[in-house]
């Protein structure tokens, strides 16, 4: 391993040296700890957005793009090498950005406490490269101006109820020409570099190369594999976890490729959710239903899809959907790689075939896709929420009867499932309301649902049910065969 | 007109203008305390240990580990109270208590060089506990008996009598869950002992000059030996008014044992296990009728779950009881009330204090009851509102119910009520799954403390030399947009355009025995000081340049910083010229503003009086779409029409609307406080505890489209330049979201459904509810029943309905 830099992020300009910093220091903690207090805690697990801040990341349409993530859940280490900007950055009281000038002139601000996040999240949908105006399409969500409010799904607001941010989101003009933060996207992204960073005993190491991140796990199994840390943040902030080492994975060029093959698409596990949506761009019907639910947009900008499975939660969103398309995991190792069937991967709560020396390196989406497909997600708010249940649907019908069935359940029993029982009891069968009716009995019987603050055992199952029959009423017909994904 | 409601020529208030912070906020250049910390040399940090029962004495408390963890400080228990070991004004709340009352009740404090250290040293402390059996619902207490403090009864006429001869009766059981704040900015304080050797402290409190007083009596030291001062908070919701008292003492005490500067900032689970919620209420109730549809009378039981301690319960229950009538008459009525006592946090102040789940009570019955009686819901709210001069079941007479129609009306007609609504009727016979409902309510809601003593303020008000202001008040901001109202209405006072105006943070040594920022009252008092502040140095100015101007004192006009006489051939001097008059002929250029509500009065025993100045009123038609396979919905469109009065900041108050009606809807229909109230190891803990289990409103829970007005020609006589107050209110005009969701689950069903809805009326409880409608002979088994661990606020309350 080469040997590393001196570590340092460059924030609103200015390159700061990552001294001392222990392995479990939050950005939002260390900036906090600078004097940037603009960034807040609000609820440090990534729900409430109020230390959003935007960072350069690579770009799907620019080389660069000025991208918002959670502060609260980002090991300040892994900023290594990058640039932040933050809400005081962005401009001051005498000298306005124009995303905090709309805010501000607005009523956007009441106590002013989720604030300087708002305003990071709305500099990053103003400067979004695809973002342009349209007359048509607007609707509550989406301005004539281009911007998608789903931008802000992961800020929270206790005193204003919305209506002034959307308006002064709806408001916003383009770039002004000559605008630093619009030019750096069009240069490229900080090249990533390896950091090594020791204090205390506790370690955060960003490997170069695969290699060398599969040596390092090979020999130390104890290691704590972060992407995205969405979830680090959480079980450091929450729970306290302080573990002795910590290795990014994020940025290593195997884990962030995505490629359409002859038989399968195949996606890069380090490759976060709103990377995958975009450079997609709704050639997955399934995934494309499945990413506006999935959390917010501040954790699709880091949440990434090998975390997403690699957590194993019962409740993750993705698996659903994988399981639906049928999807493999390919494992990586010293000794090589091995491709398992992710319905083979789940062994129990939160546990999985994965050995410890092992690294997701990618999932495989078999082609072609079934033209039958719904990401159902059964949640009490609709922006930003854990599911109760999420059933992902592929079904292919021909000539009225359905010829293939696959149905993934999250939220259901101890690790996501496929409904095998339901499956039977479409597969073969007529595509009508009876079967369906019949069908949506056996699925409401699929797992074992639990009692909890979420929802009763009784909706989840009521809700599984349900599902299936939403699905029939919303795709009464039959459907076409197989369809083709252009590559 | 009077001389406090009227207003001079060109005045500032009535502008519409951005908060006065704005754009600090926006850059995130706006301080909160906790961001004081980095200012602030070698400030230790504060941690909790939280005590894992419920309930539980505490045997032994042995801290020594907790010193051989590298940076810890100090442990602070009980044996360093050199004062009161209490944290409230009841002296129910021991500081550190030696018996558990709830789950995560804290025994005692860790103070570290940093963070990590202190929590780590609270880990260490070893407690030992002695469990001993808890009451975790409120039913639970009911039938253990276990209430606390002074149990109030409200009663006019015979209610008995008249539900006697009632052409219908109804009656039912209704029990509705709390709400947690949520405000942004958790309890944070910062102590420090000054230069001058005083307990400075900066907290973010609704209530500094009592955070003072308890500060005081934990240290054992006069106020004067403390001070408190509130620069902003983020959000507090009435979570900041007695909740933050013990969080400063800690800090105060920590500083003066180890002297050195002590922040004590709650995480959110801290926040959330240790700090008082809304309350929860539990309530029978049966209702009479005549045949159009008319309340005869009202008789209703309601018990708020106080949690462990009394903390804010009954001036709670107080104001729950004034305003169950919500904005109908109801001729003959008896009300009893009380406070349970519960082994959870201790419940207190939440925007509204009590008036939202009196209200509720009624506009769940309405909701139920109008199906039964055959009346479409909103004919049977329509024709119960109270007509001109009728009273309130306590005695005070409602002199603006014309207000009430007014809105009303407006809310009728510009919201297109009767045309939509046969929209809906259309839509939802066209789709099967998916159903519409639209639903209008009423608000009106009393305003001042029901505590008389409590309607006093007072200000400071200075003009230096050069012209220049600066204001000091005792209300404190916590976003509501209070300063910006007391900048325009100093402005206004003076005739002085508002950049010459400065605010100054609240303190105690500034402006001394403040009444709590609540109670919607900060602008009402505070204004009302100022004015009377600000009016004694222009009287006095106002003599000086009569004497230049060679004209009478009366006639001289301050406006726009000039200073002139009626005429204009009587010349006309600037502002600042006639400052520095003033000072050279040794004129007191500084004024204490002072202000009593005037007219007030209430006898808590009996419950009787006129406890409030006026009533605000407020009408909102809500549209709601619900969906038939998940019960989840969309709030369509929302119209309210709302009565400010002559608004001081137009801007400020249509956001204390917007954001008081989407934080009610929140409370009603979505955000769902849980504890586990099995028999398991973690009974009694709360199961929400962070913004991941406990969903408050976002971005897709705001209204599609959102229309609010003011009320127009709303003079409002008793209050500052005509104005009225804004900041709770509105938060219950949202029980038209509920209501229009209990009809869109009743279009599920046959024609006449009566709907009962869980509260907070969640996706889950939607479906059940239309689930029921839609399967009229589903089995009794409330599917909410089999929710093992879940709080019963999930079911509606089993009514047993009798027609007469």
């Amino acid at each position: 391993m080469s040997t590393p830099a001196t570590p340092g992020v460059t924030v609103n300009g200015d390159r700061l040296p990552l001294t001392g910093v222990a392995a479990h220091t939050t950005a939002l903690d260390w900036l906090r700890g600078r004097g940037l207090t603009g960034a807040k805690e609000g609820c440090a697990e990534g729900e409430c957005g109020a230390c959003s801040v935007m960072v350069a990341r690579p770009g799907t349409t620019s080389p660069t793009e000025w991208t918002s993530v959670n502060a609260c859940l980002v090991p300040v280490a892994a900023l290594d090498g990058q640039e932040v900007v933050t809400s005081e950055g962005l401009g001051s009281s005498s000298d306005l950005h124009p995303v905090q000038q709309e805010l501000a002139v607005r009523g956007g601000s009441q106590c002013g406490y989720c604030t300087p996040g708002f305003v990071c999240s709305l500099a990053a949908e103003f400067y979004r490269p695809g973002r342009v105006a349209t007359d048509e399409a607007c609707d509550h969500e989406h301005g004539p101006n281009g911007v998608d409010l789903h931008a802000l799904s992961g800020n929270l607001c206790r005193c204003t109820g919305y209506r002034p941010i959307r308006d002064a989101a709806f408001a916003l003009g383009s770039p002004e020409d000559g605008d630093a933060l619009a030019a750096r996207q069009q240069q490229p992204p900080p090249e990533p570099r390896p950091t090594r960073i020791a204090v205390d005993g506790a370690e955060f190491v960003r490997p170069e190369t695969l290699t060398e991140t599969l040596a390092l796990l090979t020999e130390r199994p104890e290691a704590q594999i972060v992407a995205g840390s969405t979830d680090w943040g959480v079980e450091v902030n929450l729970r306290g976890r302080r573990a002795p080492l910590v290795v990014a994975v994020d940025r290593l060029p195997e884990l962030r490729e995505l490629s359409f093959r002859t038989d399968y698409v195949e996606v890069g596990a380090a490759l976060t959710l709103t990377e995958i949506e975009r450079k997609l761009n709704g050639r997955i019907p399934l995934l494309a239903e499945l990413f506006p639910q999935f959390a917010s947009r501040l954790i699709r900008n880091s949440a990434t899809i090998g975390g997403n499975i690699g957590t194993a939660s019962p409740i993750g969103d993705a698996p659903p959907a994988l399981l639906a398309l049928d999807a493999d995991v390919v494992l990586a190792s010293p000794r090589g790689e091995r491709v398992v069937a992710l319905a083979d991967y789940f062994t129990g709560y939160r546990e999985t075939v994965r050995a410890a020396d092992e690294l997701i390196r990618g999932v495989r989406l078999p082609l072609p896709l079934a033209p039958l497909v719904g990401f159902h997600k059964i949640a009490k708010r609709r922006f930003d929420d854990i599911s109760s249940v999420a059933v992902g649907y592929a079904l292919e019908i021909t000539d009225g009867a359905v010829v293939q069935a696959r149905i993934g359940l999250g939220g259901v029993a101890a690790t996501p499932l496929r409904a095998v029982a339901t499956e039977d009891a479409l597969v073969g069968r007529p595509w009508t309301e009876e079967t369906v009716r019949r069908a949506a009995a056996v699925l409401a019987e699929e797992g074992t649902p639990m009692d909890d603050h979420r929802a009763s055992a009784s909706y989840r199952s009521a809700m599984l049910g349900q599902s299936l029959l939403r699905l029939f009423h919303t795709h009464p017909q039959t459907h076409p065969g197989r369809q083709e994904v252009p590559a | 007109m009077s001389a406090l409601s009227e207003r001079p020529d060109n005045p500032i208030v009535g502008i519409p203008m951005p908060h006065e912070s704005a754009a600090l906020h926006v850059t995130g250049e706006a301080l909160y305390t906790d961001d004081l910390v980095g200012r602030i040399a070698g400030t230790l940090h504060a941690w909790p240990v939280q005590a894992p029962h419920t309930h539980a004495l505490v045997t032994a408390l042995r801290p020594e580990k907790a010193y051989e963890v590298p940076g810890v400080v100090r442990v602070l228990t009980a044996d360093d109270v050199p004062g009161v070991n209490d944290a409230g004004v009841k002296h129910d709340e021991p500081l550190f208590p030696t018996e558990v009352m709830f789950h995560g009740h804290a025994v005692c404090w860790v103070l570290g060089e940093t963070q990590e250290a202190a929590r780590l040293g609270a880990a260490a402390v070893e407690v030992d506990y002695e469990p001993l059996p808890s009451l975790v619902t409120v039913q639970e207490a009911i039938a253990a008996e276990s209430f606390q403090g002074t149990p109030r009864h409200l009663e006019r006429g015979d209610a008995e009598a008249a539900l006697e001869g009632a052409a219908h009766v109804f009656d039912g059981e209704f029990e509705f869950a709390g709400q947690e704040h949520f405000y942004l900015e958790t309890h944070v304080s910062l102590a420090l002992v000054d230069e001058g050797g005083q307990v400075l402290v900066h907290s973010s409190t609704q209530h500094p000059s009592e955070t003072q007083e308890i500060v005081a009596h934990v240290l054992g030291v006069p106020s004067h030996e403390v001070t408190v001062q509130c620069l902003r908070m983020g959000g507090a919701f009435g979570g900041k008014e007695m909740q933050p008292h013990g969080y400063a003492a800690i800090a105060a005490l920590g500083a003066t044992l180890t002297g050195r500067p002590v922040r004590l900032r709650l995480n959110r689970t801290q926040d959330m296990t240790m700090s008082g919620k809304r309350h929860g209420f539990h309530s029978t109730w049966r209702v009479g009728f005549d045949d159009e549809g008319h309340i005869l009378a009202l008789e209703a039981t309601l018990t708020a779950d106080g949690g462990w301690s009394l903390d804010l319960s009954e001036p709670v229950l107080a104001r729950a009881l004034c305003h169950i009538d919500n904005a109908y008459w109801v001729p003959d009525i008896r009300v009893d009330g009380r406070v349970a006592r519960t082994n959870k946090t201790s419940q207190t102040a939440f925007r509204g204090f009590g008036g939202p789940q009196g209200m509720l009570v009624m506009e769940d019955l309405l909701g139920r009851c109008a199906p039964l009686l055959g009346i479409d819901p909103l004919e049977l709210r329509r024709r119960n509102l109270y007509q001109q001069d009728q009273t309130t079941p306590y005695g005070q007479p409602v002199r603006q119910a014309d207000r009430l129609t007014a809105c009303w009306n407006q809310v009728a007609d510009s919201g297109e009520v009767a045309r939509r609504r046969a929209e809906i009727a259309e839509f939802n016979h066209r789709h099967p799954h998916t159903k519409r409902g639209l639903a209008m309510t009423p608000v009106k809601f009393g305003i001042s403390f029901n505590l008389t003593a409590f309607n006093q303020a007072g200000a400071l008000v200075h003009v230096y030399k050069d012209g220049s202001v600066l204001i000091n008040h005792g209300g404190t901001e916590m976003g509501q947009g209070l300063h910006t109202k007391m900048l325009q209405v100093a402005a206004t006072a003076l005739g002085l355009p508002l950049s010459r105006v400065r605010l100054a943070p609240t303190r105690t040594d500034k402006v001394p025995n403040t009444s709590a920022t609540a109670a919607s009252s900060g602008a009402d008092l505070n204004g009302a000081a100022i004015k009377n502040a600000c009016e004694q140095i222009r009287e006095r100015l106002a003599q000086v340049a009569g004497g230049r101007l060679g004209i009478s004192p009366n006639d001289v006009r301050f406006d726009d910083g000039v200073v002139r006489g009626l005429s204009p051939a009587s010349g006309e001097i600037g502002w600042n010229e006639l400052v520095n008059t003033a000072y050279h002929q040794r004129v007191q250029l500084w004024a204490a503003g002072f202000y009593r509500t005037e007219g007030l009065h209430w006898d808590p025993n009996v419950m009787q009086g006129e406890p409030f100045k006026y009533f605000a009123n407020g009408v909102a038609a809500s549209e709601v779409e619900v969906d038939g396979f998940t019960g989840a919905y969309t709030l369509r469109r929302v119209d309210i029409v709302h009565d400010v009065g002559d608004s001081l900041s137009p801007l400020i108050d249509i956001g204390q609307i917007e954001g008081g009606f989407v934080q009610g809807a929140g409370w009603l229909t979505l955000e769902d406080l849980r504890w586990d109230t099995s028999d398991g190891p973690n009974r009694g803990r709360l199961a929400t505890q962070a913004a991941s289990t406990y969903k408050l409103p976002s971005f897709s829970e705001m209204p599609e489209d959102f229309r609010v007005k003011l009320l127009e020609k709303a003079h409002e006589e008793g209050a500052v330049y005509g104005s009225k107050a804004v900041g709770e209110p509105p938060l219950m005009l949202a029980f038209s979201v509920r209501e229009a969701l209990r009809e869109a689950a009743a279009a599920f069903g046959p024609a006449g459904s009566s709907v009962d809805l869980g509260c907070p009326a969640t996706p889950e409880a939607v479906y059940w509810a239309l689930d029921r409608a839609r399967t009229p002979q589903a089995p009794e088994a409330a599917p909410s029943d089999a929710d093992a661990g879940a709080e019963p606020a999930m079911a509606g309350g089993c009514a047993s309905w009798r027609g007469k």
